[in-house]
């Protein structure tokens, strides 16, 4: 494992209690009507976010899921735009006509969540392309789940990416259900394996709780695909708390009750606040994290609160370049 | 000026575009050897393909055959800096990438508020009316007219092939190209020099008064032949090519309309909710009053397209219905009864 400044393990920490208070937030939200729709959180599933995310430069490009808020933050994407736009107001991230699932903040390499079911991993692999002809030495990735794992526009992407050996990595996150679907009922042989069939290195990273196992195997394979080396396949065993979206009330029958428990006690930001705190941080600076990401989350709520509702006119913007062409 | 085929000017629109912007590529399907003739230095087919000796493999790339993957790929390969030219062959063949057509490429600057940029031309030809079956004679334009944030061009001849091209490549939006395999080998002066043809700007193929036809693709041409002969009998026909399907050039449709007072539209598509219906739901919205006769379509059938030669060559439109639906508008008789696509 590679020693980390202090600087970017507390970042590390601040990212993830970024996620989660953000999350935690936008689920009661939705449930008291104020976030319209909605969301599908990233509750447990903080460390594979923000290893992976942390491991990429800031220059570097991901594409993301229907799970898509953790994606952007732990990419450094200011919350408040990111809050009102799942509120759908004017200063929202996306001018208030992406909502929860399309989040995208190009500013910090962010090319946007996708509400289909892997339909953005060749967005990210077509960036890992530009990186490669522009010769620019950035990398791509792209997030997808277990479910999307069976997509075949993956093995599509994953062919291409390895023939042309482009600076990509696949980024499964396997939380272990597609909704209410248990992978293994769905998916033959081990995700990470397929990597083989294609070339390309696949590690499944089984502590995917473990913030510093996930930054670690990822930190990997950027290298890799910086040094142009070409692709690799990282699945991540992780898990979501909550329900597959918010308000869905689908019970949690089609989950083990001791299986949450187990999970729950491998909580990431349990597990890397212990760390922490072997290495020499007191009780009061994580604390102090904890209060930081709660009150850049009560900040962004009020950026939202504050902010009006996009005007009609909005509607009909950003179809095309131009806006003769609109009908 | 130079004599170019149809597929020649495509080609000469590739190498200016490529020699143009590095930023421009090329992926597709056997594009590196030239396979359909438009990623070569001559003007013909056969001439051997001499992109990848000029542009490097870096630039002009074979792809699998992976076509959501290849249209994704392109999509964000334009979001980051790339002006990819896609090659997908067949026209057909857009529907395995339909995902990403609709719900990436349609869609990600509208979704995303503006943030992404999507300069990306995907070419495909129509591979109709040569006997292929029904998996290769599609004419799919009319569903992706359907889907905003697509730009869609219909070029009907060399010149406009190569300029709307040129326009199409320096476009920051998404266009696709429907190419007419029939008018592959139509030839006419083209410039060789660089020239842009604006998108959205219909052409006037021929100016007439009485009629006005609005044709695509290769029912241009028919829909000329059928003028001429029309004219004989002193019937005045003006033929307008959109040439851009979207944005549609609404403007000179109208005007031919309220001067002529007499429409009919004709295109190799199907009838339900093809371009020619939405022409003419256009005109009757906007110009009713000017209208001296009901509208007529000129379409191919709501009938997959069957195998057998003497079967297929009577789905499109041709001179003979499109001359049978002008008789009709201007009240003259039928010379004989006209089977099917009308």
């Amino acid at each position: 494992m590679a020693e980390l400044a202090r600087d970017t393990l507390r970042e590390m920490q601040l990212r993830m209690l970024r996620i989660r208070a953000f999350d935690e937030r936008a689920s009661k939200m939705v449930k008291r009507g104020h976030i319209p729709g909605t969301v599908h959180t990233s509750i447990g599933q903080e460390a594979q976010v923000v290893g992976a995310t942390m491991a990429l430069g800031s220059g570097d490009y991901m594409s993301g899921n229907h799970r898509s808020h953790g994606h952007p933050i732990g990419k450094g994407s200011p919350l408040g735009p990111l809050m009102a736009e799942l509120v759908g107001k004017a200063t929202g991230v996306c001018k208030g006509k992406g909502g929860s699932l399309h989040l995208a903040d190009f500013a910090v390499g962010s090319l946007g969540e996708s509400g289909i079911v892997g339909s953005s991993i060749p967005i990210a692999n077509g960036a890992a392309l530009s990186s490669k002809v522009l010769n620019n030495g950035k990398v791509a990735l792209a997030f997808f789940g277990d479910g999307a794992a069976n997509q075949g526009v993956l093995y599509e992407s994953m062919n291409m990416a390895g023939v042309w050996e482009l600076p990509m990595i696949f980024l499964c996150e396997n939380n272990q259900y597609a909704l209410s679907t248990p992978a293994h009922t769905v998916t033959s042989g081990i995700i990470s394996e397929r990597a083989a069939g294609f070339g390309m290195p696949g590690i499944r990273v089984e502590e995917g709780q473990d913030v510093l196992a996930v930054y670690d195997a990822v930190s990997a394979a950027v290298a890799r695909a910086r040094a142009g080396d070409g692709p690799t396949l990282v699945e991540v065993m992780t898990y979501r708390y909550n329900e597959h979206s918010e308000g869905l009330r689908l019970g949690t029958d089609y989950r083990n009750a001791d299986e949450r428990e187990a999970w729950l006690k491998k909580d990431p930001i349990m597990l890397f606040r212990h760390y922490l705190a072997s290495q020499g941080f007191s009780d009061d600076e994580l604390d102090g994290l904890q209060a930081t990401a709660l009150a850049e989350v009560d900040a962004a709520v009020a950026f939202s609160d504050a902010s009006p509702y996009p005007d009609l006119s909005v509607a009909f913007d950003d179809l095309y370049s131009d806006k003769e062409s609109a009908a | 000026m130079t004599v170019m085929s149809y597929l020649g000017a495509i080609g000469a629109a590739q190498r200016e575009a490529m020699d143009a912007d590095e930023r421009v590529i090329i992926i597709g399907e056997d594009v590196e050897a030239n396979v359909y003739g438009t990623t070569g230095g001559g003007k013909s087919r056969s001439d051997k393909g001499d992109f990848l000796q000029r542009y490097g493999r870096n630039r002009i790339r074979n792809t699998p055959i992976s076509e959501e993957g290849i249209v994704g790929a392109a999509a964000g390969a334009a979001m980051t800096g790339l002006r990819p030219i896609v090659d997908l062959s067949y026209s057909s063949f857009l529907y395995m990438a339909m995902d990403q057509f609709v719900n990436q490429v349609a869609k990600n600057r509208y979704m995303f508020g503006g943030q992404a940029s999507m300069p990306v031309v995907f070419r495909s030809a129509m591979f109709y009316g040569l006997n292929t079956g029904a998996h290769h004679s599609d004419r799919p334009y009319p569903m992706f007219m359907n889907v905003p944030g697509l730009k869609i061009i219909a070029p009907a001849t060399p010149a406009d092939a190569k300029g709307l091209l040129r326009s199409a490549v320096d476009s920051d939006d998404p266009i696709l190209s429907f190419e007419a395999c029939l008018l592959w080998s139509t030839k006419e002066d083209v410039d060789e020099n660089e020239f842009w043809i604006p998108l959205g700007v219909a052409r006037t193929a021929r100016v007439g008064t009485d009629v006005t036809v609005v044709a695509i693709s290769s029912s241009v041409p028919e829909a000329v032949a059928a003028a001429e002969e029309l004219a004989k009998e002193g019937v005045s026909v003006e033929v307008i090519d959109p040439r851009t399907l979207v944005p549609l050039d609404r403007g000179a449709i109208l005007r031919s309309v309220a001067k002529t007072g007499r429409l009919v539209v004709a295109e190799p598509a199907h009838r339900t909710c093809g371009a020619a219906a939405e022409i003419s739901a256009l005109v009757a919205e906007e110009i009713f009053d000017s209208l001296k006769a009901p509208i007529i379509r000129v379409t191919a059938p709501d009938m997959q397209i069957p195998f057998s030669p003497s079967l297929e060559k009577q789905m499109y439109p041709t001179k003979a219905t499109i001359a049978a639906a002008i008789r009709r508008v201007v009240d003259l008789p039928a010379l004989q009864p006209v089977a099917a696509a009308v």
